[in-house]
């Protein structure tokens, strides 16, 4: 029932609350004194689990910090609330939310149809197919016929139907909510192969009996950029979410840590200078503290760090991390520079 | 019992002590609070929707779903439209409720009369059942027989009791007549059967009310039902052409499948409402006077007959009243498939409002749905209750 219920609170919520916003979203989070995030619920491995004390933890709730860090200079001044793919979108319509860092999927509709905009791309994933390795399938054109499990309320379903079309094949899905049990029916075969983005499939695997026995096929089905969403016409808003994702990536490439920015902070390399607020500027462009970048990496650290910490080869999920490198070791990840 | 208006002019003091006009402004005044509530979240939802610009409205209906559903009662491809998906999901749902409603009401009738049967291990099993199944969860005995029905061997080592019929944990596949003039012929000589039959007991009556005898006819009546198909099969043709599953690739490929999704929704429903229906018929045959079994036995009537004749008539009345709360209770817990992942509306709505962004409308479409599928349901039972009411009071 809760998903019912949860579309119909969605819904609800359009009718009672007015919104929060008349002004500017950010002095409405000034004068909240926290900022408001959705991660995914009830809990997603990596990148948004509740920890001990209550605290979230995980790669998008750092995200969620550092956008904290740039408005309050404090990363801890958050409000997490975890909301299901079905809750988000209203939540973040009716101004429950100030943003989404749950890995939502930036696609077209998104941004024109729901009005929302998407200031950052965190994550760069794609839809991949696991299968149990005794199957002896090696890729997703072997499937025909199968049954699929696959999880409703995202862009999934879209993205498998249009694959198994366009390869002429026939399949049947298996379509269940929750994603524990949608899990458990793949491990009890009722499916034949699960679908989801690779890095859900990865922490679906990590659950398993016996991860070693399943492979996640090389197709990607679809491609899946993760963003961070607002809603449109706060452009305020919009750029310190936006420049606060571009710090964290910057200073990987300036090779600035966690660890070493107080030490960069001495460097005479006029760039770092600038980008920490030695050099006063691009704070006061951004109508924040100077010193903004200077605290997202003294208090979260920077992109490579936090995929380091919560997704890499040391981490449970071990997501290789692929398109997801800097542009200067081979990745796809570029952002404009702080200048 | 109006109240005599008085001779003098009315003060206002008057009009308010007056109980008819005190009832009709108390009436005016919950009616205005009703609107104006009504109003007001009216309003203000469609200004929140208009200020943040997002499009309202059924448009969206006409556009091409392009997901897949993965089983449904009427022919659907993802090359349909959203409107052709909710109905998909709709028909769904009134297979699960008629079979579910139709289920419960036998099981409930049989467990009913059971459980007051003079034998102790038969009523006290019966009661343990009712126990159970009314005071678990209903979310959470869906998930164990969803479970169970998963739990079977893959379609590679299904189990075969019988030729041509396949369990494993993709379901039940069965062997399944392909639609040719054959069946047609059959199902025709079947019709013409229960024609047969039923002029056969109109006969009997007639014979009967004329001379006090009822000629036998059931012996006519069983040799026509077996042989008028037969004939008709014989008619056709092309014989009756049987699709027997066979394991293709990953799966069964023929026949009919009954899936697990379907057959646990449809059983734990079944299972659940029953334990309900079975106390209600048992408090409705309570409730018939002991006179009326005195009576019906001094009459010399066999138990079975009490019970079917006299009984269970006059219970009747007790009965279908909450019969049909609990006919609306399955529709409604139906849409529980969610947890088990069988496309009924409100899963089909859940993709639908994810693909589109429209939820509101879309909660509008299947509320609408749930609330014509029980008002139905109200109104058929409403029929029956006043058939079965005592007459001439």
């Amino acid at each position: 029932m809760s998903r019912f219920a949860a579309a119909l609170f969605g819904a609800a919520s359009l009718a009672f609350i007015a919104p929060a916003q008349a002004g500017s979203t950010l002095d409405a989070i000034k004068a909240r004194g926290s900022l408001k995030c959705a991660v995914q619920g009830p809990s997603n491995p990596g990148f948004g689990v509740p920890g001990s004390g209550g605290k979230w933890i995980g790669f998008n709730v750092e995200l969620c910090r550092a956008i904290a860090a740039t408005i309050f200079g404090d990363a801890d001044k958050i409000q997490i609330s975890a909301l299901t793919t079905q809750t988000r979108f209203p939540a973040l319509q009716s101004g429950e939310v100030d943003v989404l860092t749950n890995n939502t999927t930036y696609v077209m509709t998104r941004d024109t149809q729901l009005k929302f905009n998407f200031p950052a791309i965190s994550f760069m994933d794609g839809q991949g197919i696991l299968v149990p390795k005794k199957l002896n399938v090696a890729s997703g054109k072997d499937l025909n016929g199968a049954t699929v499990c696959v999880q409703p309320g995202t862009t999934t379903e879209l993205a498998l139907t249009d694959f198994f079309r366009k390869n002429n094949m026939k399949f049947t899905p298996v379509v269940i909510q929750s994603r524990d049990e949608l899990t458990r029916a793949y491990a009890d075969g009722r499916c034949d192969a699960l679908t989801s983005d690779a890095t859900t499939l990865a922490a679906q695997r990590s659950t398993l009996a016996n991860p070693a026995e399943h492979i996640i096929l090389p197709d990607r089905l679809s491609k899946e950029p993760l963003g961070i969403a607002v809603r449109q016409g706060d452009e305020e808003f919009r750029d310190i979410i936006a420049w606060s994702f571009n710090t964290l990536v910057n200073a990987e490439e300036l090779g600035i840590t966690q660890a070493n920015v107080d030490e960069m902070a001495k460097s005479t390399d006029p760039e770092i200078r600038r980008f920490l607020g030695v050099e006063p500027g691009l704070g006061a462009a951004l109508g924040v503290n100077e010193k903004y970048a200077y605290t997202i990496i003294k208090q979260i650290g920077n992109y490579g760090e936090l995929y380091e910490k919560y997704l890499g080869e040391k981490t449970p999920l071990a997501i290789p991390r692929g398109l997801n490198r800097l542009y200067t070791q081979g990745g796809a990840l570029y952002t404009p520079p702080s200048r | 019992m109006t109240p005599v208006a008085p001779a003098r002019s009315r003060s206002l003091a008057d009009l308010w002590n007056d109980i008819g006009v005190r009832k009709m402004v108390f009436q005016a005044a919950l009616l205005a609070c009703v609107i104006a509530v009504a109003v007001l979240l009216w309003w203000n939802a469609s200004g929140n929707i208009a200020r943040r610009g997002l499009e309202v409205g059924f448009a969206f209906l006409h556009r091409t779903a392009n997901f897949a559903i993965g089983e449904s009662m009427i022919p659907y491809s993802p090359a349909d439209t959203y409107a052709r998906a909710l109905l998909a999901g709709l028909s769904n749902t009134v297979v699960i409720a008629f079979f579910g409603c139709l289920l419960t009401t036998v099981f409930g009738v049989l467990f009913g009369v059971l459980r007051l049967s003079p034998n102790p291990s038969l009523s006290r099993l019966v009661g343990v059942y009712v126990e159970i199944g009314r005071n678990v969860p209903l979310l959470l005995q869906l998930f164990f027989w969803y479970s169970l029905c998963t739990r079977l061997s893959g379609p590679r080592q299904a189990i075969s009791p019988l030729p041509g019929v396949f369990l494993s944990n993709r379901g039940l596949r069965l062997p399944s007549f392909v639609a040719n003039d054959g069946l047609f012929f059959a199902v025709l000589g079947l019709v013409v059967a229960g024609i047969a039959w039923l002029a056969l007991q109109w006969w009997a009556r007639r014979v009967q009310e004329r001379t006090g005898r009822r000629p036998h006819i059931l012996a006519w009546g069983l040799t026509v039902l077996a042989l008028a198909p037969l004939a008709g099969l014989q008619l056709a043709a092309s014989p009756i052409a049987i699709d027997v599953p066979e394991l293709r690739g990953f799966n069964f490929v023929g026949g009919q499948e009954l899936s697990p999704e379907f057959a646990a929704l449809l059983f734990g429903l079944v299972f659940y409402t029953t334990a309900f229906v079975t106390e209600i018929v048992r408090g409705g045959i309570q409730s018939v006077p002991k006179g009326q079994w005195e009576a019906a036995r001094a009459l010399g009537l066999p138990a079975r007959r009490i019970m079917r004749l006299v009984i269970l008539p006059q219970a009747m009345r007790t009965i279908i009243p909450p019969l049909a709360s609990q006919y609306i209770n399955l529709t409604k817990n139906s849409s529980l498939a969610v947890a088990i992942g069988f496309p009924d509306l409100i899963n089909i709505s859940n993709t639908v409002i994810n693909q589109t962004g429209q939820a509101l409308e879309v909660i509008f479409i299947f509320m609408g749905c749930y609330l014509t599928l029980n008002l139905t349901i109200s109104a058929l039972m409403n029929r029956l209750n006043a058939a079965f009411a005592m007459k001439g009071h």
